[in-house]
């Protein structure tokens, strides 16, 4: 990225905003699901790995239980594959053996088209049958082509389509925050 | 990076990079093959078909594996010897294959050279599985995601090939790949079956079994058939065991640790004696799961390696 | 009547020492006069030559015209209209048809129809042995009487001593050569191509050089027992032209050819699975291609000869494994010797001609190769400067299987006169 594109970015959420969107999500899952019984929170590769992590902190420092995670990587199951011009990589899937009676919390940074939900449902089927997925975001900048609605999200933003919502988190961008880029074109 | 090519016919025109690439993806495909179900839709309402031109029980029923799972719609089409009509039937089969609108053929063939000269005649992309004594490259590629598994890296690592180099696809595919990833390679076996031009091809010959096992991190065994005992390459298959076959005492004399990699079938006695087959230094049933694997990687990169197509499709999205 | 100027030209008849600007006067099928500036008197056909080489018309002594048996790859009509094309006034027929040319009666089938064609002469060689079995000798007597000139058994070795010491000792007879296909196909067992490192990375069985250079000697040590004739085939090693030069030496009568593939191309070729690359002797190194080089310049090898061997285009699509051997030449010949010989300053031209036309017409014993006063009107006229691709598709041959196409050669023939007759003009 270079300096010009940088200076054009809009930032939305800087570090401490973003964590705190993230506790107060925390807080969010545990009242609707009563405690943290049975619950399973799987991050979407690669971001959404990174914020399930920390769910699951604020969650332990919350109820003192430090619940399950694991990790999804959907590019299998996108409908986009054969139509994406770069190659993409495929990153590793870690899920318990059998999902069946889990609620799974499903995080991803991003919630856009709803295309990746849809990919990432699919995927969790194949592990067993949960009784409940539900989504977390930490922004929801609309868009959707799917009917996909997110059960808990950090920040709702109205955005314009070409416009490019970027997030960055310490352990994989050396800093947090949500930023808006113009489109490049 | 980018994997830009149509075809898989060997490792030799292949870059480091592309094997890197190739055995990265099939890390994570390894755990598809753990899961209840066992399959994800990445390649469904693709057609795949398997040409294959000799018999094959396990190349063939690991590459049906790697396309099922991927949910490709495959077809098995096994032409016997017999029924091989010199010259005609490859050129009849790829223009009935383009009429039938596949997507991918895998082909193993007797003859060298064959998957290429399908490559230039179809659309498809073309995968090979085993021609002639040429290059079987899926084998080459889980030989080495096998070693990298145990060694945790290729570069530096000596591995010499043992037994019928002359006539073997997998030793060449082993040479390429193994060579390329920065590897040392040697190879060993009675001299009518290790040919010195193979030095050009940068290994280093091992006239004896006893230098490799002092001084390999592994070695790759293959398998010896009948018919060159039956063209004079070697006496007998007693004989053969006798001075190259991979015995517990060969190995305890040489006293140190090697691991074992075989291709499979396995004649036991012959190149490799019973408790070294199912000894603690052999990997070989981990070389059949990584295949199904690497062949998933292989058939995934393949599909969306398009370059044309994608640049195509990529002025047309935004 | 029939009377033909070729005009403005430049001479070369190695044969008799001629190497000037002349012009020549054919008349009822002969050579009338050579002189400068002659003039055509009534009723005299004019070819006018300025700035070509005006040479006795080239001989092949080494062509597969196919005919009969294999009529969709060449006929006897078509190939004699690509060696027209190529600048050749002669060919010698290899009898490897189908059915053999191994008796009288298939000898003078093969003259016939190239006399009907009208192109090109056709000189058929006969069979050693009975269907080219390598077991028992042929008619070679009667063959003789019917046209025959040489006799080789090509496409197959004669494997056996025996039988080749005894077609040697009665080739006396008639005082024409034995021309052997020099392998031993034991050696050679199932290879496809030249044995060494790129056979090895491309996995496809290899044949040693050796193959050839055991027969070749041994047939040499032949022909010094039996006094005969013994005619080297297609040379493609280096210690094979090392054995032929040391048996020259000793007074044996041994000639050889080499093929223009042989002395421009190698083993190399191959990549890719290359199927117009596969013939037999197969393509060999480097280090042989200068050797074949060399004895060309020095005289060890007589002459060039083509190897032309059609195949129907389909044949030669499969796998290399499963193509059959060998590649047209008689269109490219010239082209492709002018340029990598004469341009490369291995041969003068004039020493090219000699290995294109006198040689092989000697070795024959042929009319051809040489335009003396009286001798026989076969004349070929060669453009020498200009530079043009070879387009396989512009093949007057029935067959496609060259590989030369798309190569960038200089030379070529402008025209071809048989018998005083212009039979191929560009």
């Amino acid at each position: 990225m270079n300096a010009g594109a940088k200076n054009r970015e809009r930032r939305i959420l800087d570090a401490q905003m973003m964590n705190r969107s993230m506790r107060r999500i925390a807080h969010e899952i545990l009242e609707q699901n009563q405690g943290s019984e049975a619950l399973l929170v799987v991050g979407i590769q690669t971001r959404g790995v990174n914020l399930a992590q920390r769910l699951v902190g604020y969650i332990k420092e919350i109820e003192g239980v430090r619940v399950p995670t694991g990790k999804l990587d959907i590019t299998l199951y996108r409908d986009d594959l054969r139509h994406t011009p770069v190659q993409p990589i495929v990153r590793s899937t870690d899920l318990p053996p059998d999902v069946t009676g889990k609620r799974i919390i499903l995080v991803d940074d991003v919630l856009f088209t709803g295309r990746t939900i849809r990919a990432a449902l699919d995927a969790l089927i194949d592990f067993g049958r949960p009784d409940r997925i539900m989504l977390a975001v930490l922004v929801d900048r609309g868009h959707r082509e799917f009917p996909i609605r997110a059960d808990f999200a950090g920040k709702t933003l109205s955005t314009k389509k070409e416009e490019k919502v970027v997030v960055r988190i310490k352990e994989v961008d050396g800093t947090d925050g949500v930023w808006i880029e113009p489109s490049s074109q | 990076m980018q994997f830009n090519r149509k075809h898989l016919l060997g490792l030799e025109e292949l870059t480091a990079e592309e094997i890197r690439m190739i055995l990265d993806t099939a890390v994570p495909f390894k755990e598809i093959s753990e899961r209840q179900i066992k399959k994800v839709p990445v390649l469904r309402g693709k057609t795949i078909i398997n040409l294959f031109f000799e018999p094959s029980t396990r190349t063939r029923i690991s590459f049906e594996f790697a396309e099922k799972r991927l949910s490709a719609d495959t077809i098995h089409v096994g032409v016997s010897q017999s029924s091989v009509v010199k010259g005609e039937t490859l050129v009849d089969m790829a223009r009935n294959l383009e009429a039938m609108r596949i997507d991918m053929v895998v082909i193993r063939h007797p003859a060298s050279g064959a998957p290429a000269f399908l490559a230039e005649r179809i659309d498809s992309n073309v995968i090979n599985a085993g021609d002639g004594w040429h290059e079987h490259p899926t084998q080459g590629l889980l030989d080495m995601l096998t070693l990298r598994d145990e060694f945790g890296k290729l570069k530096g690592l000596k591995v010499v090939i043992v037994g019928d180099v002359v006539h073997s696809r997998v030793a060449r595919s082993n040479i390429w790949g193994l060579k390329k990833m920065g590897a040392k390679v040697g190879v060993c076996g009675p001299p009518t079956l290790v040919p010195r031009s193979l030095e050009a091809m940068g290994v280093e010959i091992y006239p004896r079994i006893e230098d490799v096992l002092a001084e390999a991190d592994a070695i790759n065994v293959l398998r010896i058939q009948l018919e060159r005992m039956q063209s004079n390459m070697f006496p007998s298959l007693g004989e053969y065991n006798r001075l190259y076959g991979i015995s517990t005492e060969k190995l305890e004399k040489a006293g140190r640790d090697v691991l074992i990699l075989h291709p499979g079938p396995m004649n036991r006695g012959v190149e490799i004696d019973s408790d070294v087959a199912d000894g603690d230094y052999q990997v070989i049933l981990k070389q059949v799961t990584n295949g199904v694997a690497v062949r998933m990687a292989v058939l995934f990169l393949l599909a969306g390696g398009k370059p044309a197509r994608a640049a195509e499709v990529a002025a047309t999205l935004e | 009547m029939n009377r033909l100027l070729i005009r403005g030209g430049h001479l070369v008849d190695p044969r008799n020492k001629v190497d000037e600007k002349l012009d020549i006067l054919l008349a009822e099928g002969k050579v009338a006069e050579i002189g400068k500036s002659l003039s055509p008197g009534r009723g005299t056909k004019v070819l006018e030559a300025e700035g070509k080489m005006v040479v006795p018309g080239l001989i092949d002594m080494h062509v597969h015209l196919r005919e009969p048996g294999r009529e969709d790859e060449e006929k006897v009509a078509s190939g004699c209209l690509a060696a027209a094309a190529g600048g050749f006034t002669a060919v010698a027929a290899m009898p490897n048809t189908d059915p053999v040319t191994d008796n009288q009666a298939a000898i003078g089938y093969i003259i016939r129809e190239a006399i009907r064609a009208g192109y090109s002469r056709v000189y058929p060689i006969g069979a050693i042995t009975k269907n080219i079995k390598g077991e028992s000798l042929a008619e070679m007597g009667g063959m003789i009487d019917a046209g025959a000139v040489a006799f080789t058994d090509d496409g197959h070795c004669v494997a056996s001593a025996e039988i080749m010491r005894k077609a040697l000792t009665y080739s006396l007879i008639f005082n024409v050569p034995v021309v052997q296909h020099c392998e031993d196909s034991t050696l050679a067992e199932n290879g496809v191509m030249n044995e060494g490192i790129v056979a090895t990375r491309l996995g496809l069985p290899g044949i040693p050089a050796e193959s050839e250079e055991v027969i070749v000697y041994r047939d040499c040590t032949l022909a010094r027992l039996t006094g005969a004739r013994f005619h080297v085939a297609h040379i493609s090693c280096a210690r094979s032209v090392e054995v032929v030069r040391r048996f020259k030496a000793e007074g044996v009568k041994v000639t050889a050819e080499v093929t223009p593939h042989h002395f421009c191309l190698t083993e190399e070729a191959v990549e890719g699975y290359n199927t117009n690359a596969k013939m037999a002797p197969p393509l060999r190194t480097k280090a042989d291609v200068k050797a074949v080089r060399k004895g060309l310049a020095e005289g060890t090898i007589d002459c060039i000869a083509s190897d032309h061997a059609p195949h129907h285009y389909d044949e030669k699509e499969t796998a290399f494994a499963n193509a059959p051997n060998g590649v047209i030449g008689l269109e490219t010949s010239f082209p492709i010797s002018y340029t990598e010989l004469v341009k490369d300053g291995v041969l003068d031209f004039s020493t090219l001609i000699k290995r294109m036309s006198a040689a092989p017409g000697e070795i024959l014993n042929l009319p051809g190769g040489s335009l003396g006063k009286g001798d026989s009107a076969d004349v070929a006229v060669l453009d020498i400067n200009t530079e043009w691709v070879i387009d396989k598709n512009k093949f007057y041959s029935k067959s496609r299987n060259t590989p030369f196409h798309g190569r960038k050669v200089t030379g070529r023939a402008v025209a071809t006169v048989v018998g005083g007759k212009i039979v191929w003009q560009l």
